[in-house]
């Protein structure tokens, strides 16, 4: 996020764009209620009736992966008004002009096209949003979750740039992070393409930086990701995996595809604390301990480094992660001896510039934002504040894409995929609780009262999913939350997990696969039943 | 009898709201708000209020596995990492580092993250290291 959880409240206006706020991100969810009692206007763009669009002033419903032909929509009327913020736009912005060139081709008319909205609720977002004193912007992974997904994201940033929404208290472009320490790993260097704060794997500098702070020889070249992890371990390249709490098998799209990737492994070890999908399939799984019973620090959607305190031993003989990283690097041949995760956090402020000022005594009354590179700087809430990261903040000038998989006569609804209230990611810690189970003990499909009726289906019936990749058996929930022509399912249920239908084809700069739209078909259970006892 | 408030933080999702885990005797017993973070201010979400229930859960892996004859059978620690280290050292000698991978964790530890992805990038000289933030 640009800007912190608590000014959202100050908002005038929210605009929230593919984000389940009230079921992922509660205590977010929480300052726009606020916000909206203490006078903002609420804008939600999704396609879904979800929660908050029934206090929204104006909710609207686009065709899935038309996010980038909505905000250029908007901008065309922000513009062709004379709304934008035309000091902001001269003094920190760069690319003005073919970004005015090319949202000329979204009139509001265009727009409503390609997203099903009218051209009229597109107009009154564009005044609404434009008209704010701060106006935030909020999203998740249905913004992220695309072929263009990296669109959606430079289209919000164009859109809050020319509306002079950044750097400022109450305003911002914010990414909802979905799992508790996914800022965290990031920043981490947890990716392929970066060390610690980001610090590119190519640049020959950063590459000598870390080879004299780690006394050892590095590669600039840039690695695999997740997904091409699992191509290289079909096609051979790749031997062995270490895969550290997570469960691809479950989170990852295409779960057949990833199952057969991860079983060609010549060797396989995870480190959990449950046996997951993704530990049935390794050749050694450690059990690793939970957050109640090791330290360390998480990094909020914020940027606010959080402590985490032991509370309790590990069951059995599980130990902390940390502590099984150590002992296997040492055995490996490269000793590790850290005797605390406080003296880990202390090598992560000397190589992470952003960390430097941090330590756990800093952060023992309350958690601090980064930046912070020294130990007199108070942290960062609002991002971007005098000037952008590169100097001037660059526009974008992006054209609508289509999603990657569009229907057909084989499969003519679309599927979209979310979270419930009581269940995270791929259940491996909820569905372990007793009291959240027992509020969602399994999954199920939800589809409008109009295709149910056209494909004789009643509420909770079993249906049959079906898509290019695979098929589920499911429940059926009639509802009209979600419009004809779509479908939505969580993944928190692994025995009729979405994942097994979901495309994997990726964006091709950040490589996220389009979880948020694919083709599908959906047929009554029966009828598949009689026909396959008939043959 | 002990009983002990151990404030940390949340493991589910990105807000990071504050909390305080009930401890008596060395059982996680309940979980309670924390007042004195000002993002969540004395709240929590339904799945905050419950954090403390999959813990000592039953299901938990109380000791590392080996495959051996196709089923995965309870080892000691010693086993299990000398065979993960000399499996992964194998591997690198005979194809290179670069043949190795490595998914570190949106839910474990910044100190965590950090150890992982410095053992892969100093141990196989490779950047084959990515987690689930796509996902
Ligand atoms: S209590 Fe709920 S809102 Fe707060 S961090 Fe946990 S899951 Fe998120």
């Amino acid at each position: 996020m640009t800007n912190s959880i608590a000014e959202i409240e100050d908002s005038q206006c929210v605009f929230v764009i593919g984000s389940n706020t009230t079921v992922a991100h509660p205590l977010v969810a929480h300052r726009i209620y606020r916000a909206k009692a203490k006078g903002a206007k609420v804008i939600v763009a999704d396609p879904r009736r979800i929660h908050l669009a029934s206090i929204a002033d104006i909710h609207v419903s686009q065709n899935l992966g038309s996010d980038v032909a909505l905000v250029n929509g908007m901008m065309n009327v922000i513009l062709s008004k004379g709304l934008h913020d035309k000091a902001f736009v001269e003094e920190r912005t760069e690319g003005f002009d073919a970004l005015q060139e090319m949202v000329k081709n979204y009139p509001p008319e265009r727009a409503a096209e390609i997203t099903g909205i009218s051209a009229e609720d597109i107009v009154r977002m564009a005044e609404t949003y434009a008209g704010a004193e701060a106006a935030s912007i909020l999203y998740t992974m249905g913004i992220t979750q695309h072929t263009h997904g990296v669109d959606n994201v430079k289209s919000l940033a164009n859109l809050a740039m020319l509306t002079g929404n950044l750097g400022k208290y109450g305003a911002g472009v914010n990414p909802l992070r979905g799992q508790n320490n996914v800022q965290g790993a990031c920043d981490m260097g947890g990716l392929p393409n970066v060390y610690p704060a980001y610090q590119v794997v190519t640049d020959a500098g950063n590459k000598q930086k870390f080879e004299d702070a780690w006394q050892a020889k590095l590669s600039d070249r840039v690695g695999y990701t997740v997904m091409e992890m699992m191509h290289g371990l079909e096609d051979g390249s790749l031997k062995g995996m270490v895969i550290l709490g997570e469960n691809p098998v479950g989170s990852d799209p295409d779960t057949t595809h990833v199952k057969h990737a991860l079983e060609s492994a010549e060797f396989l070890a995870v480190i959990d604390i449950f046996l997951t999908d993704t530990a049935k399939l390794a050749h050694v799984v450690l059990p690793g301990a939970s957050y109640a019973e090791k330290d360390g620090t998480f990094s909020n959607t914020e940027r606010k480094v959080l402590r985490v305190r032991k509370a309790v031993e590990p069951v059995g003989e599980s130990k902390p992660d940390w502590q099984i990283i150590c002992e296997l690097s040492t055995r490996f041949g490269l000793p590790m001896a850290y005797s605390s995760p406080s003296e880990i956090f202390d090598e992560i402020a000397k190589v992470a510039p952003s960390y430097g000022g941090l330590s756990y005594e800093r952060i023992e009354a309350c958690g601090i934002p980064w930046p912070c590179p020294s130990p007199d700087h108070p942290g960062t809430p609002i991002l971007h504040k005098d000037r952008f990261t590169r100097g001037k903040g660059l526009f974008h000038a992006i054209e609508y894409r289509p999603p990657d998989e569009l229907i057909d006569d084989e499969f003519p609804l679309q599927l979209t995929t979310g979270r419930y209230f009581p269940h995270y990611h791929t259940g491996t810690m909820t569905r372990n609780s007793p009291t959240l189970h027992a509020e969602m003990p399994e999954g199920h499909v939800e589809i409008n009262q109009e295709d149910a009726s056209r494909l004789g289906l009643k509420d909770r019936e079993q249906a049959r999913i079906v898509s290019r990749r695979g098929e589920i058996v499911s429940k059926v929930i009639v509802t009209d939350s979600i419009d004809p022509g779509m479908v939505f399912m969580s993944f928190h249920f692994m025995e009729a997990n979405a994942n097994v239908l979901t495309n994997p084809a990726l964006d091709p700069i950040c490589k996220i696969p389009e979880y948020k739209v694919c083709a599908v078909r959906v047929e009554k259970l029966e009828q598949v039943q009689a026909a396959a006892a008939a043959e | 009898m002990e009983l002990n408030y151990v404030r940390t933080t949340c493991p589910y999702c990105g807000c990071g709201c504050e909390m305080l885990l009930e401890v008596l005797d060395g059982k996680l017993l309940g979980t309670f708000p924390a007042k004195t973070n000002p993002m969540n201010q004395g709240k929590l979400c339904i799945k905050g209020w419950n954090a403390h229930e999959f813990v000592q859960s039953p299901e938990r892996l109380t000791k590392p596995l080996i495959r051996k004859n196709g089923e995965l059978v309870e080892v000691s620690w010693d086993e299990a990492l000398d065979f993960t280290a000399s499996k992964l050292k194998e591997i690198k000698d005979a194809h290179g580092g670069d043949s190795v991978a490595f998914l570190t964790s949106a839910k474990c530890t910044n100190e965590e993250n950090y150890l992982l992805q410095k053992f892969c990038r100093i141990g196989f000289g490779t950047n084959n290291i990515d987690h689930c933030a796509r996902l």
